[in-house]
């Protein structure tokens, strides 16, 4: 890379010690060099990984044949369409449905559990799944909360449930688990991915063990980061030099928080109440053992069996028009990028989104909306 | 989501704890957490629970990116708003 480039991204990019980031900007330019391909692509899974890359415009950093990716990262992005009716079609059957907030403004086939709520259904915003227990305490109607997230939140949804809630409360799970997604991606031929960057915090839980199977069975390298500029930029520097070395193995950069077994108490509770099942992922796949469900014993509090859902009710609605041209599954599974998208800051906006990846905090177009995906190295 | 939000320990009682979040104080759920925690302790809480004892001596660079976030950025940055939403995670102390 030019020189007075990165000095220029590196002054704009006001890192905390800017020694640091030139020097791991350096060795991530002369690693990707001497594997001599182009693009080189790597990819995260992490929505909080993409507001770290976006806000503080790594991308400038970053060699120009060094591709860095999101992935399937965006829980309420993959959040499939029939989990989406599920939970509409319950506030329209007359039950309290509590959900995280971004999950409101998704739309199923047809319809959100705004749109449900505009036509009187109750839906509340919870920010845990303990309020949503604390919702069920007040009132004598039923509360089904519609939970969604990857493991590190479906460990909150397992405590919840252990520690014994009302009987006026069930959950209705869209939990999703992520190393099953990472074989699906990996093996992608669209994709070509060489590495992966593993998010820090769901490691905490899951230890950086779990994805010891994964480098064996794909021979792709994963390294955990944590969030800080740097410890991306040094996540990245460790993830190149195992693709340059063809050394498939996982790196732990993050040990302040993660550990080879993560945390064990965590891991008992989530699959103590959760089991995992084959299911679609948003414009992705069918991911085996990709999704989350209630074990058996816990079937009294599981929403699917103590409801009938009535997902007929929703089949007269109509999809927008504009829902044809969305490529979110595209970019989810890292083929395509927002600026490849159509509809990208035109029809699409935070404020009216056609897809789920313009509504979530966590959606790649979303992020890029708002801080700009590829920094213009050019005004810099 | 992903990125949770750090908290100091102010109190502990069986199963939860009240954490103070720059200058907030919320009662966070101790169920999943790795190890005993006591009044002083950092941890690093998700939806409403804590996740992690954070040792004492990563303390300082786990705080820096959340100070910047919550000090520095503009009230409609995406990352500042996730992590708001983790410290309205933990309950009222009242609930």
């Amino acid at each position: 890379m030019n020189d007075l480039r990165l000095d220029a991204a590196l002054r704009q990019l006001k890192f905390r010690d800017p020694l640091v980031a030139r020097r791991l900007a350096e060795a991530i330019a002369a690693t990707v060099a001497e594997i001599g391909r182009s693009p080189v692509s790597v990819m995260h899974v992490c929505g909080s990984h993409e507001q770290a890359i976006a806000k503080f415009g790594l991308r400038a950093t970053f060699p120009k044949d060094l591709n860095v990716i999101m992935g399937p990262g965006c829980p309420v992005c993959i959040t499939d369409m029939p989990e989406v009716d599920e939970g509409v079609a319950l506030a329209r059957q007359g039950v309290i449905v509590a959900s995280y907030g971004d999950m409101l403004k998704v739309r199923g086939t047809a319809l959100s559990l705004n749109d449900a709520q505009a036509e009187g259904a109750t839906v509340e915003v919870v920010y845990s799944a303990a309020q949503a227990v604390q919702l069920a305490r007040k009132t004598d109607r039923e509360v089904v909360f519609f939970s969604t997230g990857f493991e590190t939140t479906a460990v909150a949804t397992a405590a919840v449930l252990e520690a014994g809630p009302p009987d006026n409360f069930s959950v209705l799970s869209a939990h999703k688990y992520i190393p099953p997604v990472m074989e699906i991606v990996a093996e992608m031929p669209e994709t070509r991915v060489e590495g992966f960057l593993a998010a820090g915090h769901a490691a905490t839980i899951t230890g950086w063990g779990i994805f010891e199977p994964f480098v064996e069975r794909h021979r792709i390298p994963v390294v955990v980061a944590g969030f800080e500029p740097l410890d991306i930029l040094a996540g990245l520097a460790r993830l190149v030099e195992l693709v340059r070395d063809r050394e498939p193995r996982v790196v732990n950069m993050f040990p302040r928080c993660v550990t080879r077994e993560g945390n064990k108490r965590a891991q008992e509770r989530l699959w103590n109440v959760f089991r995992p099942v084959g299911g679609r992922w948003r414009g992705i796949a069918h991911v085996p053992n990709g999704n989350l469900r209630l074990r058996d014993e816990w079937a009294r509090f599981d929403a699917r069996r103590r409801f009938t859902i009535d997902l007929a009710s929703l089949w007269d609605g109509v999809p927008s028009a504009l829902t044809a041209d969305c490529i979110c599954g595209d970019i989810m599974s890292g083929i395509a990028s927002p600026d490849d998208c159509k509809l990208f800051g035109k029809e699409c906006v935070p404020d009216t989104p056609v897809g789920a990846c313009m509504v979530s905090s966590e959606g790649t177009c979303k992020i890029w909306h708002q801080y700009g995906g590829h920094p213009d190295l050019a005004a810099l | 989501m992903c990125l949770g939000v750090p908290g100091r320990v102010v109190s502990v009682s069986e199963w939860t704890a009240v954490v103070d979040f720059w200058g907030v104080r919320r009662e966070v759920r101790l169920d999943i957490v790795d190890e005993p925690v006591s009044p002083g302790d950092y941890v690093l809480n998700h939806v409403g629970f804590a996740i992690r004892r954070i040792p004492a001596e990563d303390i300082e660079q786990t705080l820096a990116l959340y100070e910047e976030l919550i000090e520095q950025a503009p009230p409609d940055d995406l990352m500042a708003l996730d992590v708001r939403g983790e410290i309205h995670g933990a309950g009222d102390r009242n609930e």
